[in-house]
Formats: structure tokens, C-alpha cells, sequence
């Protein structure tokens, strides 16, 4: 096993992101919903991080940091959210927060 | 991979546990019943990632994935976890339904059109040279404060409404 090529990083980002993707589908909890699309997030700075290194261009890296700065500000309002929701419903299923359909 | 981890290890013995060690804890992320299972699962999974940010030569992002996200977020996903008391209520059996079959089949069909993209490139290997410094803090923070000082300062102002936001929304009375 000597160096592993550009491929099989971005192998292993689509894999994750098809991981989130599925737990965003498949999911009904709303707080694993939003580990969901973490991960989904971390995978696209997967990408940026392998792209960067290949093309010796550091630009992804301002990206990618860019992209951690808006996860952490997207978990501390989804969290919210979350609570507020919690509050008046006593669930976390999204299936059943359906207020709008009606 | 940087020349000090290039000189000791061979980049695929360090690459392949890791990715597997990744994709065990987005795995376990999405089939764990509860919710404290699947953040403390995603934080194996965002451990194993930071592992691979180093592989990549990108030690800042790698100390920040740490910090921010294995630190920062999954703190906060465990403190509402807590504070919702969710345990005994979310745990019991999930039925399998339609929506989730077809969720998984769409999710399985994305992996495969994005491999079969990614398949398809040139299977190279990566440069060995890599610019000084490359992926540290001084090179980063440098390219941060001039190219690309307006996202910079763009997030600042998200995250200020961010913090607003937050407050406004989770507080009771205000």
C-alpha cells in the first residue's frame, strides 16, 4: 500500500454523504436528522480538502473553514429550533410536526 | 501526506483504517436507536475524518474538525439530547416503512452515480511536493484575511445573527 489516490478520497466523501443523505430520509428524530446533514457537511469538506491537495491550491481550505463556521452556526439554530418545537409539542418526530398541512 | 508522517508510514496503511473506522461511525450514527448513541457514534466518525484532514496535509482544518465540530456541536447535540429528556421516548422500535425503503434506495442510488463519476478520473497519484507550510495556520489564516476577506466577514456577521437567533428562539419569555 503506497499513496492512495484522489479517487478513493472522494469515494470514501460520496459514501458519507450518501450515509447522511439516508439518515436525512430514513431518520424520523429531528436531532439525528441534524447529525445527518453534519455529516453531509463534512463530507463536502472532504472533497475540498482532497481536490486541495491534489491541485497544491489552499483555497479549499479557506472553504472547508468557511463551511465549519456555517455548521456550527446552522447547529445552534436547528437546536433551537428544535427546543422551541419540543416545547409546544412534547415530540421530536418530524412526521408528526405537521401543522402546516392542514 | 506532510513529509514528517510521509517519512514514517506508508500513506494507504493509514488511509484505509481510517476510512473504515469513518464509515463504521456514520453507520452506527444512523442505525443507533438513541439519539446519545448516534452523537457519540458521529464523533468516532468526525475523529476518523480529522485523521484523514491530517493524511491530507491540512493540519488546521484537522485541529478545527476537533474542536469545533467533535467539541463544539456534538456538546451542544448532547446537551438538548439531555436537556429533552428524549431517552425512554425515542427508544422504542422504529417500524420500517415505505418512506424509509425508499429513502435508503435513493441514498444507495446517489452513492453509486457519484462513484461512477469519481471512477472515471484520472487514477494518479497525488503530487509528493506540496508548498511550505501548506495547510498550517500562518498559510490558512494568511489566504483567509486577503483572498477571501469578504466571506470572512460575511461569516462574522452570521454568526452574530446566529447567537441573536438562537436566543430569540429557544428562550421562553423574553
Amino acid at each position: 500500500m503506497g499513496s492512495v489516490p484522489l479517487a478513493h478520497y472522494l469515494a470514501l466523501a460520496a459514501a458519507l454523504f450518501s450515509i447522511g443523505l439516508a439518515a436525512v430520509l430514513i431518520r424520523r428524530n429531528a436531532l439525528v436528522l441534524f447529525m445527518g446533514v453534519e455529516l453531509m457537511l463534512n463530507a463536502g469538506n472532504l472533497t475540498f480538502l482532497a481536490f486541495s491537495r491534489n491541485l497544491g491550491l489552499m483555497s479549499g481550505h479557506a472553504i472547508a473553514f468557511f463551511v465549519i463556521a456555517v455548521a456550527a452556526a446552522e447547529a445552534a439554530i436547528g437546536l433551537a429550533i428544535i427546543i422551541a418545537v419540543f416545547r409546544t409539542r412534547e415530540t421530536l418526530n418530524v412526521d408528526e410536526v405537521d401543522a402546516l398541512k392542514y | 501526506m506532510t513529509p514528517l508522517l510521509a517519512a514514517a508510514f506508508s500513506e494507504g496503511l493509514v488511509f484505509y483504517p481510517l476510512a473504515l473506522l469513518t464509515l463504521i461511525g456514520a453507520f452506527a450514527m444512523i442505525l443507533a436507536r438513541n439519539p446519545v448513541y448516534a452523537a457519540m457514534s458521529l464523533v468516532l466518525a468526525f475523529f476518523g475524518l480529522a485523521g484523514i484532514y491530517v493524511l491530507l496535509a491540512a493540519e488546521l482544518l484537522a485541529a478545527l474538525q476537533i474542536i469545533v465540530y467533535a467539541g463544539a456541536i456534538m456538546v451542544l447535540f448532547l446537551f438538548v439530547v439531555m436537556l429533552l429528556n428524549l431517552g425512554e421516548t425515542e427508544a422504542r422500535k422504529q417500524k420500517v416503512t415505505a418512506g424509509a425503503v425508499i429513502g435508503g434506495a435513493v441514498a444507495l442510488v446517489g452513492w453509486m452515480a457519484l462513484y461512477t463519476v469519481f471512477e472515471r478520473l484520472p487514477n494518479q497519484d497525488m503530487p509528493t511536493a506540496l508548498p511550505e507550510g501548506f495547510g498550517g495556520v500562518a498559510a490558512v489564516g494568511k489566504l483567509i484575511f486577503t483572498e477571501f476577506v469578504l466571506p470572512f466577514e460575511a461569516t462574522s456577521i452570521l454568526l452574530l445573527v446566529a447567537i441573536v437567533g438562537a436566543v430569540v428562539v429557544a428562550k421562553a419569555r423574553i
